[in-house]
């Protein structure tokens, strides 16, 4: 009672349906290519259009090549996809950021770094990382196609309102550790069910000190731990990162909507359905061993033991172990590594390129490891040029690639291949996420990049002044 | 596809894993279709389980063994039993649409992951979710009798193992059972509902409405 969850969600309930779902109000829908097709379809079936066309925006980034994207894409899959996107918006009448559009990236990435994504609002899109937006203080999750089509076609969503769950970390987080590692630390800690049928609130004087970029990371991670969403109640940071951008308000309606974004905070008696407190001192830089984001380890810490598992448990870790080609109890720390991957829409961000270049600097690339470095968007490849980060990685023998989610899911070119470990900054490690046969090891930037100048896997601390 | 419920009774499929993620249950290189057509993507179903890199039915995967190998037709393997987090991940709905090309028309678990358990719902294919206690004794049933069936009773809200006679209640609420039984969706009742959604519009404060 009296969480800011409930404040956002609770001002947006249009209708309750007794003993059913509410139909929520939706600010944003963001559409790529992947999930939005067969929403499209629906709606053409139906004979109908999108009720509020201005409240949707659609960029391809799903599958868009890493280079020469100012060219037709060569696989005809991808690119009927991409075209299909560009064709139902204009249809529809929505807002498109195509290929090579100054504004196109991933679109968590996009959302926020335009002002689309503000405070307050409520977000939806039809991917599982939607929950990022909540860095900003809005209550965003992920949906599936046929509640694409819903929102489409009523700017509204019939849903059951989750639990209320705060995870406080408090406290000052240690040398080389990230957001990526905080949300690691967690999901290692509560599993990847963990936060199942809840909304999180992040707090604690921990979590209050991360940049928007480190927030927005962390939130990302949320549906990992098998929450609809995950958000931060703004603050001055949030005002800071918005002002000036895109699509915020400007003049009188920004001074008018931060006093509003001002109220946006849990109430002192709040009572949530679950409370976590971490401290951050307990946290170090992880590394995950396993094929769930939940199967993480601190980078000097050994893989848990098979005995530490029973029944169907043990039947997945064994199956995990055996797919990773691990053994039981083993360190990971010197292991050699064949690929990095650098992006996402977890760690594509100027911060996430500024902390693998502070690792680069004066360094070299390993030989033998393949290291993919993707923006977010373009906007963050144009911070990397203007802040020079580009010639130091490039000295460092690293290239930098045209934005997209690229190996994270691998729908691109950009696929680990079958047996190859890959340092990747992405957040999930399932079987085949990054190509099939892939073996995907999740880290932090820091760690990502520690592991791309020795070719083996290091404690990021030990290259750190 | 939307297809009422009643009462299913049906031989299973077990899946004894736990945190049977999306990508598993439709990898990502599959999901270039832009059509929502369910048989595609339940050729699909497990892939990289199913079948190796030559497209060659792996022998050790549940689909491909003698018992559990014949597709799902009425009374036969119509409900799918998977250990507790099944669906976490992706939001893909194409998880959902390879389940229902199947032919699978419940699925059972200890634990459903939040959007998958939508997505199931809204494809017409039943989320049951049942206690630990029921899961294993499940897998049990089925181990010694690849033929021990289910009975999932929707309109009173319950699952029997009828190999042991074990029965347990499920939770669904009346909105969505009365859309699983009389095969209506979210969007026909959304679009009945115009007037409200133009009202909160007119009634919200400006600063909310950026």
């Amino acid at each position: 009672m009296n969480t800011l969850f409930d404040k956002i969600w609770d001002s947006h309930v249009v209708n309750t349906i007794t003993d059913g779902p509410v139909q929520l109000y939706i600010d944003r829908l963001y559409c790529h290519e992947v999930t939005s097709p067969q929403a499209f379809d629906g709606l053409r079936s139906r004979g109908i259009s999108p009720l509020r066309p201005e409240r949707i925006f659609c960029m391809p980034d799903h599958n868009t090549p890493t280079h020469d994207q100012d060219k037709e894409i060569e696989d005809p899959v991808s690119r009927r996809q991409v075209e299909t996107l560009k064709a139902n918006a204009e249809e529809f009448g929505l807002m498109h950021f195509g290929m090579m559009d100054s504004r196109n990236g991933i679109i968590h990435v996009v959302g926020p770094e335009r002002g689309l994504s503000l405070p307050g609002m409520t977000i939806v899109c039809g991917d599982s990382h939607t929950s990022t937006h909540g860095a900003m203080g809005a209550v965003a999750f992920g949906i599936g196609t046929s509640e694409v089509e819903m929102v489409m076609a009523s700017q509204c969503i019939l849903q059951q309102k989750p639990k209320s769950m705060r995870i406080s970390v408090e406290g000052q987080l240690g040398k080389g550790v990230t957001a990526k590692d905080v949300a690691l630390y967690i999901m290692k800690n509560i599993t990847t069910s963990g936060a199942t049928g809840y909304f999180v609130e992040y707090a604690g004087s921990a979590v209050r000190s991360l940049s928007m970029e480190g927030r927005l990371t962390l939130c990302n991670l949320s549906i990992e731990m098998g929450a609809r969403g995950g958000f931060i109640a703004p603050d001055q940071t949030t005002f800071d990162y918005l002002k000036g951008r895109e699509y915020a308000p400007k003049g009188e309606d920004w001074d008018r909507a931060v006093e509003y974004w001002k109220t946006l905070r849990s109430g002192d008696d709040a009572v949530f359905d679950k409370e976590i407190v971490f401290d951050a001192s307990d946290i170090c830089p992880m590394i995950t061993y396993g094929t769930n984001p939940g199967m993480g380890i601190a980078i000097d810490e050994n893989i848990p033991s098979a005995d530490s598992f029973s029944g169907e448990a043990a039947a997945s870790f064994a199956k995990s172990l055996d797919y990773m080609g691990f053994d039981a109890g083993s360190s990971l720390l010197g292991k050699k590594i064949d690929y990095v991957f650098l992006g996402a829409c977890t760690n594509g961000r100027i911060e996430d390129f500024r902390a693998f270049a502070t690792i680069a600097a004066g360094r070299h690339k390993a030989e033998g490891v393949t290291a993919w470095l993707v923006p977010g968007s373009w906007e963050v490849s144009r911070q990397i040029r203007e802040e020079g980060l580009d010639k130091i990685l490039e000295a460092a023998g690293f290239e930098i690639r045209q934005p997209g989610c690229s190996a994270c899911l691998a729908m691109n070119d950009d696929k680990i291949p079958a047996g190859k470990y890959s340092v990747s900054t992405s957040n999930r490690n399932f079987e085949g996420r990054q190509g099939p046969g892939a073996r995907t090891l999740l880290a932090s930037p820091l760690t990502a990049a520690a592991a791309a100048v020795t070719g083996v896997i290091t404690d990021p601390r030990s290259l750190m002044d | 596809m939307k297809q009422k419920f009643d009462i299913i009774e049906s031989t299973c499929v077990p899946l004894p894993l736990e945190n049977i993620d999306t990508d598993q249950i439709i990898p990502a290189r599959v999901l270039k279709a832009t059509t929502r057509d369910e048989s595609f993507f339940g050729e699909n179903l497990f892939r990289d389980w199913r079948y190796d890199s030559q497209d060659r039915p792996k022998a050790d995967f549940v689909f491909n063994q003698p018992d559990f190998s014949a597709a799902p037709c009425e009374g036969v393997h119509q409900v799918l039993v998977a250990g507790k987090n099944f669906g976490c991940g992706s939001s893909r709905e194409h998880a959902a649409w390879a389940i229902a090309g199947y032919g699978f028309r419940v699925v059972v678990s200890s634990f459903f992951a939040d959007i998958h358990k939508n997505n199931e719902l809204n494809n017409f294919v039943l989320p049951v979710v049942v206690s630990e206690e029921f899961l294993s004794e499940l897998f049990d049933s089925i181990a010694a009798d690849s033929q021990a069936r289910v009975r999932v009773d929707v309109p009173a809200q319950t699952i029997t193992n009828l190999a042991t006679g074990t029965q347990e209640s499920f939770e669904i609420n009346s909105y969505k059972k009365y859309c699983l039984m009389n095969a209506v969706d979210d969007i026909d009742y959304l679009l009945e509902q115009k007037d409200k959604i133009e009202a909160f519009e007119n009634n919200r404060y400006e600063t909310q409405n950026c």
